[in-house]
């Protein structure tokens, strides 16, 4: 494999000056586009999450005439809309000491040194902007007695910076970005195309200039031409199987952007998220996280010793019956500072530690979230008053009353970090081709801190994206393309073979075999934990069970008509390809870093970074059916020490 | 955890396409357990289908936590089935009987047409957000965040209302088929916020006349909407949008 330091293909475009100043300056050089030229662009924008959705209404509201879609039947009910717990500020609304710089410093941190400081810095920068931006929408975020906003906190702060609305906080910053993009449809300067699934890209002298979808309902090819094509389709955690992603959520629009010359950033980055219900049988579909904003005042623990630990995973002992002496709190015993609240990476993996000691509960892969304390302290009605939802969802769930016996939680795949390549612009390795939202890798490095999702969804969406993109267009002035190009007619040819390829295999394993098999492999080498010998063991696997899919898999019905099975076996054909980059990927990577924790590298447990060598971005170039190429984008840290990330 | 087995017989609706006919065929799910969600079960069948070379039922879903709105099915004749507030996708197995027939059926109402089998066309409810769902601001346009105090209670009863989900089932479960619910759910939450004041009037004139024209019923205040809804929005939205809708006309 052939490696390439320092790539020159990768232009970062970050700006010069101090980085307080960087957002500010570019922003002043950068070319407008005046409103009537905007008026003459189409932008295409895939995907109506918090990036898609804020990013399609406010070029819309600037001029342009924009087509916007979504897998589902309304843009209403992309994954952002179940996030729980919050979205970050500086506001320092609470006068605990918080502003810009300490939320810059935070991410950065618990990102564990792997982002670039001039993103993660405008992130912070523009994060005040967001939470005024959504109250004047009508988002009824949390509010205290005197009719300002409430703050909580979240893992790898110290401070409370976290606006919520409720547990609902996705579905009301969605809802929020899906009116103004409703207002637009209203006003014309939005076309909305749901129930469309991207399945390629057009590139016309080099740059992005249209997407092939599949119309999910009559199953038609259909074809788009714009100036720009964004795209805000999400992660990819769903390469795991279980996870806490909605089950649309995919890789397709990013791979295939991949495989078309956009270069894909630190594909093996994933968060494996603390508290989440625990799997309970084979027919399990997803899993369903219990929000991190628990952990404010549910403390985690499992019972002392292995021996106790057996009497309860076999109903001789009730949890609530084990005395304070025989519960470890393992988080506040070996993290004293944070306590519960150390950032998802740690609790992670501190909570495998003990289940691997057999000291787990439930099937032995669970540890306990408990509120007895917190119940005592609060009372039963404040604590519903934060947590009500969840507490009722995880009844649903469990049909056990979290009131009463402590939550059971365990571990899972949450979100990505990698994505799409992109520089300071947001935009890939293809000119007139961005990356907004969790699609992109830009801003967590590592690991992401819990409320950053949303906040730099909305940050790409409503305040970054809207001013670069005029910059491109007025720069490069692309040509008028049509969906008459030759190009079109090619690219259109290739994914109709390729979907009736798949159809004509009528094997005998349907595709949740194939994905459940799949996600097992990720899950044991590409997981929680990762060394050299399981990694090349996955790509092994993983190589061979592609090679079965394209062989074996049963897809029912035709192509000309709803059939979510053929859209699910597409999802899969990309994710077989996916998971074995991912491997790749972390198999250089020979340190440890946030999410990304390699046994060799290690001291007491604690994950061991190398700054000396790698402290670089991994970007992935497909070459052409001949494997891949790896180029690096070396991290400078002109304003930050590198800290071994301590929480002790 | 108990697994100990469970056969469910389902009676559900097949339909191939919006002009084919459709009927209920029956199903035996030998090996369900009271810990799968009844989507889950769903999932479970189909996968037994294909494998016999028959046609997998399709229904809506997505999020899997009762959040997106995208699940939509009568469950023995019940929007969402038998648990109050829970969607379908929320609705665990151990709410029914070892035993036990269910009959699974669409969403069905003149302004929801059929897809395929369970699936159904919800756009109607996009066309009334259009019409008048939201405040026009334009980003960049704001204030400070906390300019504008809004007492607790206030916006704790306006995310009452924003809570919902648009899944329909209100529409469903209607005797009139009527959006009702859902367009004063909307209505509702921005009368209880000052960042919605300010089109106040033109909003509910706007989206009760879309509503109409979209072809749901009217309202005659049978409460099966706040009976079915996931979310439990009161039908008190309802009293508030003909309120607002009085002072807006008159
Ligand atoms: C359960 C849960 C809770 C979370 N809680 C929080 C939280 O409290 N705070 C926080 O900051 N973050 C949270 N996150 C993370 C956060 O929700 C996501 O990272 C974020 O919402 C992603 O937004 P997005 O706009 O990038 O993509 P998404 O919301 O995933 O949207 C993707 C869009 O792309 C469309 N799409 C995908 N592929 C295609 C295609 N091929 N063609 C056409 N359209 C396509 C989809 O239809 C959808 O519209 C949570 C995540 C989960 C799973
Ligand atoms: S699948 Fe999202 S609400 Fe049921």
């Amino acid at each position: 494999m052939e490696i390439i330091e320092n790539s020159p293909k990768l232009v970062s475009k970050i700006p010069d000056g101090p980085l307080t100043e960087k957002w500010s300056k570019h922003k002043n050089s950068i070319k407008l586009l005046s409103p009537a030229n905007k008026k003459k662009h189409t932008v295409l924008v895939v995907g109506t999450g918090l990036a898609g959705a804020s990013a399609a209404a406010s070029l819309a509201e600037m001029g342009y005439n924009v087509k916007a879609f979504c897998i589902q039947d309304s843009a209403r009910r992309a994954h952002s809309i179940a996030a729980q717990g919050g979205i970050n500020a500086a506001k320092n609304y609470p006068n605990d000491g918080d502003n810009v710089w300490r939320l810059f410093y935070d991410t950065i941190k618990g990102g564990d040194y792997r982002a670039r400081e001039a993103n993660v810095y405008r992130l912070a920068e523009v994060s005040n902007s967001i939470i005024d931006q959504c109250v004047a929408q009508g988002v009824p975020f949390a509010r205290e007695y005197g009719g300002t906003l409430a703050n909580r906190s979240f893992g790898g702060a110290q401070v409370s910076r976290t606006f919520y609305a409720r547990g609902q906080t996705g579905q009301q910053l969605l809802l929020g970005a899906y009116s103004a993009l409703m207002r637009q449809v209203h006003l014309g300067k939005v076309e909305m195309l749901p129930r469309r699934e991207m399945l390629d890209l057009v590139k016309v002298d080099g740059k992005a200039r249209g997407i092939i979808v599949r119309n999910l309902v009559t199953g038609d090819m259909e074809r788009y031409a714009g100036d720009a094509v964004l795209l805000c389709t999400g992660g990819y955690g769903n390469v795991y199987y279980l996870s806490t992603n909605a089950k649309n959520s995919n890789v397709t629009a990013a791979w295939r952007c991949y495989k078309r010359g956009a270069f894909f950033g630190n594909p093996n980055y994933t968060q494996i998220h603390p508290t989440c219900i625990p799997v309970s049988g084979i027919y399990q579909s997803k899993l369903t996280l219990m929000s991190e904003s628990l952990r404010n005042d549910g403390r985690v623990w499992v019972p002392k010793t292995k021996e106790l630990a057996e009497q309860v995973r076999s109903g001789k002992l009730h949890p609530n019956d084990i005395k304070e002496d025989d519960r470890d709190y393992f988080l506040e015993r070996k993290y004293p500072s944070f306590g519960n609240l150390v950032p998802r990476d740690v609790a992670s993996r501190n909570a495998k530690y003990v289940c691997d000691e057999g000291r787990g509960v439930g099937s032995g892969l669970a540890v306990y979230l408990d509120f007895r304390d917190a119940i005592k302290e609060q009372g039963a009605d404040t604590i519903s008053a934060k947590y009500g939802n969840l507490f009722e969802m995880y009844e649903k769930i469990q049909g056990e009353d979290p009131y009463k016996v402590p939550m059971m939680i365990f571990p899972a795949v949450h979100y990505t970090m990698g994505g799409l390549w992109v520089d300071y612009n947001l935009m890939t390795t293809v000119p007139g081709l961005y990356a907004l939202g969790e699609a992109n890798f830009s801003d967590h490095g590592a690991n992401r801190l819990g409320a950053s999702a949303l906040m730099q969804g909305l940050a790409d969406g409503y305040f970054v994206v809207p001013y670069t993109l005029g910059d491109y267009l007025a720069t490069d002035k692309p040509e008028k393309v049509d969906t008459s190009h030759p190009e079109f007619d090619k690219i259109e040819k290739e994914a109709t073979e390729r979907i009736d390829k798949l159809l004509a295999i009528k094997g005998k394993k349907t595709v949740l075999d194939f994905h459940r098999e799949l996600g097992n492999l990720m899950w044991d080498y590409v997981g929680m934990s990762r060394n050299k010998e399981g990694l090349e063991t996955a790509i092994e696997k993983i190589s061979a069970l592609r090679e079965e899919f394209w062989k074996d898999v049963n897809i029912p019905g035709d192509a000309n008509y709803y059939n979510k099975y053929l859209e699910y076996a597409l999802r899969i054909a990309d994710f077989l390809e996916l998971g074995e980059l991912m491997a790749r990927d972390a198999l250089v990577r020979e340190e440890s870093c946030g999410g990304h924790f390699r046994e060799e590298y290690q001291v007491d447990g604690e994950a061991k970074r190398n700054d000396a060598d790698f402290a670089f971005v991994s970007a992935w170039e497909y070459l052409n059916g001949e494997g891949e190429r790896l180029h690096k984008e070396e991290l400078k840290f002109e304003n930050v020490e590198l800290t071994q990330r301590s929480y002790k | 955890m108990s697994t100990e087995k469970m056969t469910i017989h389902l009676k559900v609706w097949r339909q191939k396409g919006p002009n084919e006919p459709g009927k209920l065929v029956d199903y035996t799910v030998n090996d369900a357990n009271e810990h799968m969600s009844f989507l889950e079960l769903l999932d479970w069948l189909n996968e037994a289908l294909m494998k016999k070379g028959e046609e997998p039922i399709e229904f809506d879903h997505d999020c899997r936590e009762g959040i997106c709105g995208s699940c939509n099915m009568m469950i023995n004749g019940m929007a969402h089935g038998p648990q109050r507030g829970t969607a379908a996708c929320q609705l665990h197995m151990r709410q029914f009987k070892d035993g036990d027939t269910v009959v699974v059926e669409p969403w069905r109402a003149t302004a929801f047409p059929l897809i395929k089998d369970l699936v159904v066309d919800r756009a109607a409810f996009d066309n009334i957000m259009a019409a008048g769902g939201y405040v026009s601001v334009n980003t960049g346009g704001y204030v400070d965040a906390n300019a504008i105090p809004i007492p607790k209670d206030e916006a704790e009863t306006a995310f009452d209302y924003a809570a919902c989900i648009g899944c329909g089932a209100c529409v469903a479960a209607c005797p009139n088929s009527s959006a009702s619910l859902f367009t004063a759910a909307k209505i509702s939450q921005y009368a209880h916020l000052p960042q919605g004041h300010a089109e106040r009037k033109k909003r509910v004139v706007a989206m009760v006349d879309q509503m109409e024209k979209e072809g749901f019923g009217d309202c005659s205040n049978h409460g099966e909407c706040e009976a079915v809804c996931p979310k439990e929005i009161s039908i008190t939205a309802i009293a508030e949008m003909r309120r607002e809708y009085i002072k807006a006309v008159l």
